[in-house]
């Protein structure tokens, strides 16, 4: 049912909108929407837009209250209103301003990001023009194979025809269809060019990798996910995590593992490239392998190992390659100078240093900015 | 009025309820306004509680925001709405589908307390639409009151003007400009209609504050002149002349407006060089933030007057045996105080009763008052029956302010755990303040002078002699919310189109904060 207000609700949505677009950026570097994510939907807490008056500033202010307690205890914070019975008055007057929660769906979220930090779509490579045929029940139609019957319909025309011709009987409620009362599903055939994408996620765990690294990771790769899945339906991802050996993980192990010792990035590289060879076949994938470590790497043999797996396995294959570095108190940084060294000139190698959790957004956009 | 897609009309079994519980309430006294019952879905309940009890407002997307917020409470289970009752004769009020029966009944109690309350207290003659202009001894009113209160019709029509200048102007325009407006909602003479004041008596003027002339002598000044010459130098029509010169000087001089002006949208209307669409805009919101004035002003009152009839009215008539249970916790969640927060519900029904109570047992007058021995007031009772006449008439008679100023008294805080609390910047949280009486009060009836909010005038229309707005807040311990005071003058500059100033304290000092168009600026001490 439509109501009067659903104008009024579709303009204060569009305000709202705005709002998250504002503070977009403080809800990607602050990772709470990870843990609020439902199914399709989060939560996002904005703030309740107020009309601004001539009021008193809350803190001189005070006020009268009922019940026990001493003087000098603590009020509690303020409740929502409540609100039964409200006698036609402005509901909720004063006190306890309430918080208000949008729903939004990750796909519009992932508009809302791609607007805001001007994300190009990405262009299909063109190598999965995989095109699948769908067959979609679009109507129904009067003729039909018997095991298509939709036995609803029929059921309603026929009980239409009785009606009308005067033959139902409320008191003996038979309903018997004719050849006439017969429908059955119709479908069309879709030709879905499906494009499809893994993500592969690597990571190190080394002991210098510390938890607010990890956290950095967490919400970069959130983001990445959001904006690829609105991307590609049925976005895969896999996870793999190496210290001085590489190994694949599940996503929770991903993000909560911490080992411990040395780092050797090329057995992350190696397995990486045999994952793509085994699942991934480079013609129907388009592949994004997303590295993030705090750029130690054990010697430099290891590093032109790395490059060389890079040159020769992986860049073939993959739209691009990403490489985020994070800033570690014990790292020492060096491995992306030496890809900078390595890959500067090649568009495919996008390389971001994420120093803390406000370069997010910005490392967001050096990885996906290309369109790649 | 029934404009809803679906049928609202009351089902036959609540409708023969509606005509007893009436009945009863009759019986006991009460008098109201026809009420039309309709029964809602939970969105269109939403819907309406959204527009503030109204089928049609003018759109704006702050119901939207309002709409969103009950639907997800209702969702959630977190609240729902019971009832709602407009002020507007005859008064419509709407049920909740699917709520059982004896909530209905319950509501519909309430309801009539309410409608009784907005027929005869003297607060809501306000709303009274056939004004003209002298108004009755709300006492001795006619036998037959039946105001025009349709304002369901003007609420409409408020709804069609904005749409048509939406339609011509774009709604994004009229929605900016609504916006401006709404922060300026509050800056009216909330008594403006008992002011006896018409508006319109002060038009634009000239205005040239230059000097202080205004206050100079009224001596006409002579030529020099020997005694005897007096008559001839100065005779009296060059003297008459002079006078007549200084008058108009004077008349030019004086300040604009003459005195300051608590009603500032009736003086932006009246002076404010506004576009057609815009002065209309401004018009609606100040004419609806009037009507919803007299709701602040009893919000306490008229809770706990429809409170007390409800519970009154169900307990000794209404219920059925078997419905108390349901009743009795119903009943406490409406009176529940929870976290330390004032129940205006509670309040109000407590204090009711609690005039009752002395009222009947003759705790009044000069020798109650004088008497200060505890046990002896304790067991006061001089068995003087007065007490429902009384409330009667302060139902009719009072307004929160009054009410709560006059009835409190010391043992009602104490029975009634009130205490005020206060922001502790030590601690920094609020916290308990003071259960004494008179602190208790103080705190109580502050928060509802002005509707807690604070007072602005309009000082002077033509400051510095440059057309600018200059208005003063009257500082009474509590500064503004300066954010939100910055956001302010930017509307009131959309409005008056020329720089605006507003003289207040900040800490402890006089300011003057302006904003003339691009900037905001504070500046410590008295401008004017």
């Amino acid at each position: 049912m439509s109501l009067k207000i659903d104008q009024d609700h579709s303009r204060f949505r569009s305000i709202v909108r705005g709002k998250i677009r504002e503070n977009l950026k403080k809800y990607i570097s602050s990772g709470e929407l990870i843990g609020k994510q439902g199914k399709e939907l989060v939560s996002i807490p904005i703030p309740q837009i107020d009309i601004p008056h001539f009021v008193f500033g809350d803190k001189q202010q005070g006020g009268t209250g009922q019940g026990s307690g001493n003087v000098g205890d603590a009020m509690s914070p303020g409740q929502p209103g409540d609100e039964e019975g409200e006698g036609g008055k402005k509901a909720g007057e004063g006190e306890g301003k309430h918080g208000l929660e949008v729903d939004v769906t990750l796909d519009e979220l992932a508009a809302i990001l791609g607007e805001e930090l001007e994300l190009p779509d990405i262009e299909d490579k063109g190598k999965s023009k995989i095109i699948s045929a769908k067959d979609r029940y679009t109507g129904v139609r009067k003729v039909g194979p018997e095991s298509l019957k939709h036995f609803r319909r029929t059921y309603r025309e026929a009980l239409k025809r009785q009606i009308s011709t005067g033959s139902y009987a409320p008191s003996d409620p038979m309903v018997v269809p004719i050849r006439e009362d017969r429908r059955y599903r119709s479908w069309k055939t879709e030709a879905e060019p499906v494009a499809n994408a893994v993500i592969i996620y690597m990571m190190d765990v080394s002991g210098s990798m510390g938890d607010e690294q990890k956290e950095i990771v967490r919400i970069e790769s959130f983001w990445i996910d959001t904006w690829l899945r609105k991307q590609y339906r049925g976005l895969e991802a896999r996870y793999i995590i190496h210290d001085a050996v590489a190994r694949e993980v599940d996503r929770d192990t991903f993000f909560h593992t911490r080992e411990s010792g040395g780092t050797m990035i090329s057995s992350a590289y190696k397995l990486c490239a045999q994952l793509i060879d085994t699942h991934y076949p480079a013609d129907e994938w388009n592949i994004y392998p997303f590295h993030f470590s705090d750029g130690d790497n054990w010697s430099m043999d290891d590093t032109l190992l790395c490059a060389q797996v890079l040159r020769e396995q992986l860049l073939p294959k993959a739209n691009m390659f990403a490489y985020g570095q994070v800033e570690s108190p014990y790292g020492s940084g060096q491995f992306i100078k030496d890809l900078r060294e390595h890959f500067g000139a090649d568009e495919r190698v996008v390389l971001s240093e994420i120093r803390d959790k406000d370069a997010i957004v910005q490392s967001i956009k050096e990885f996906l900015g290309k369109g790649k | 009025m029934s404009e809803f897609a679906l049928k609202t009309a009351l089902p036959a079994y609540l409708r023969s309820e509606q005509e007893r519980i009436e009945r009863i309430a009759k019986d006991h006294g009460l008098d109201f306004f026809p009420i039309v019952f309709e029964i809602l879905s939970y969105d269109q309940m939403n819907e309406i509680a959204a527009y503030e009890g109204f089928p049609n407002r003018y759109p704006h997307w702050r119901y939207g925001m309002e709409y969103e917020r009950l639907s997800k409470s209702y969702e959630y289970g977190l609240s729902k709405i019971y009832e709602m009752v407009i002020n507007n004769n005859p008064s419509y009020a709407y049920l909740l589908e699917g709520n059982s029966l004896v909530d209905q009944k319950l509501v519909m109690a309430h309801v009539c307390g309410h409608v009784d309350f907005f027929k005869n207290n003297f607060t809501f003659r306000a709303t009274d639409l056939d004004q003209s202009g002298s108004r009755s001894d709300p006492v001795n009113r006619p036998k037959d009151y039946n105001p025009n209160r349709r304002w369901i019709d003007k609420m409409a029509n408020h709804g069609a003007r904005v749409r048509k200048h939406a339609g011509r102007y774009g709604i994004t325009k009229i929605e900016e400009f609504i916006d401006q407006c709404l922060s300026l909602e509050n800056l009216i003479d909330p008594h403006a209609a008992f002011s006896g004041k018409r508006h319109g008596q002060f038009g634009p003027r000239e205005d040239d504050s230059s000097g202080d002339l205004a206050t100079a002598t009224r001596e006409v000044p002579r030529l020099r002149s020997k005694d005897y010459m007096e008559s001839f130098i100065n005779p009296v029509e060059f003297l008459d002349r002079q006078r007549a010169r200084m008058d108009r000087e004077q008349e030019k001089s004086k300040n604009f407006p003459e005195h300051p002006e608590r009603d500032v949208l009736r003086f932006l209307l009246d002076n404010a060089p506004l576009d057609r669409w815009e002065h209309d805009i401004l018009e609606v919101i100040r004419e609806e933030a009037l009507y919803f004035t007299p709701q602040r002003q009893t919000k306490i009152m008229n809770e706990g007057w429809a409170t007390y009839w409800h519970s009154k009215l169900m307990t000794e008539k209404i219920l059925d045996p078997s419905e108390i249970i349901d009743f009795a916790e119903n009943a406490s969640s409406v009176l529940r105080s929870s976290g330390g927060r004032l129940n205006p519900y509670k309040l109000g029904y407590e204090l009711f009763r609690n005039i009752e109570e002395r009222w009947d047992k003759g705790q009044f007058g000069k020798e109650w008052e004088e008497c200060d021995d505890l046990a002896e007031k304790k067991n006061w009772n001089r068995r003087s029956g007065l007490g429902r006449a009384k409330i009667f008439e302060v139902r009719a008679l009072y307004n929160d302010i009054t009410f709560l100023d006059e009835f409190i008294t010391p043992e009602f805080c104490i029975e009634q755990k009130l205490f005020s609390f206060a922001w502790s910047s030590r601690n920094d949280r609020f916290e308990i303040e003071s259960r004494e009486f008179r602190q208790v009060k103080q705190k109580l009836l502050f928060g509802l002078i002005n509707g807690g909010q604070p007072y602005i005038y309009v000082l002077n229309a033509n400051y510095d002699n440059r057309g600018e707005l200059y208005l003063k807040h009257e500082h009474q311990g509590m500064d503004l919310r300066i954010d939100y005071a910055r956001e302010v003058l930017k509307a009131l500059h959309r409005v008056w189109k020329r720089p605006v100033n507003l003289e207040t304290v900040l800490e402890n000092k006089p300011a003057v904060m302006r904003f003339d168009g691009k900037d905001h600026s504070e500046s410590k001490g008295k401008a004017a």
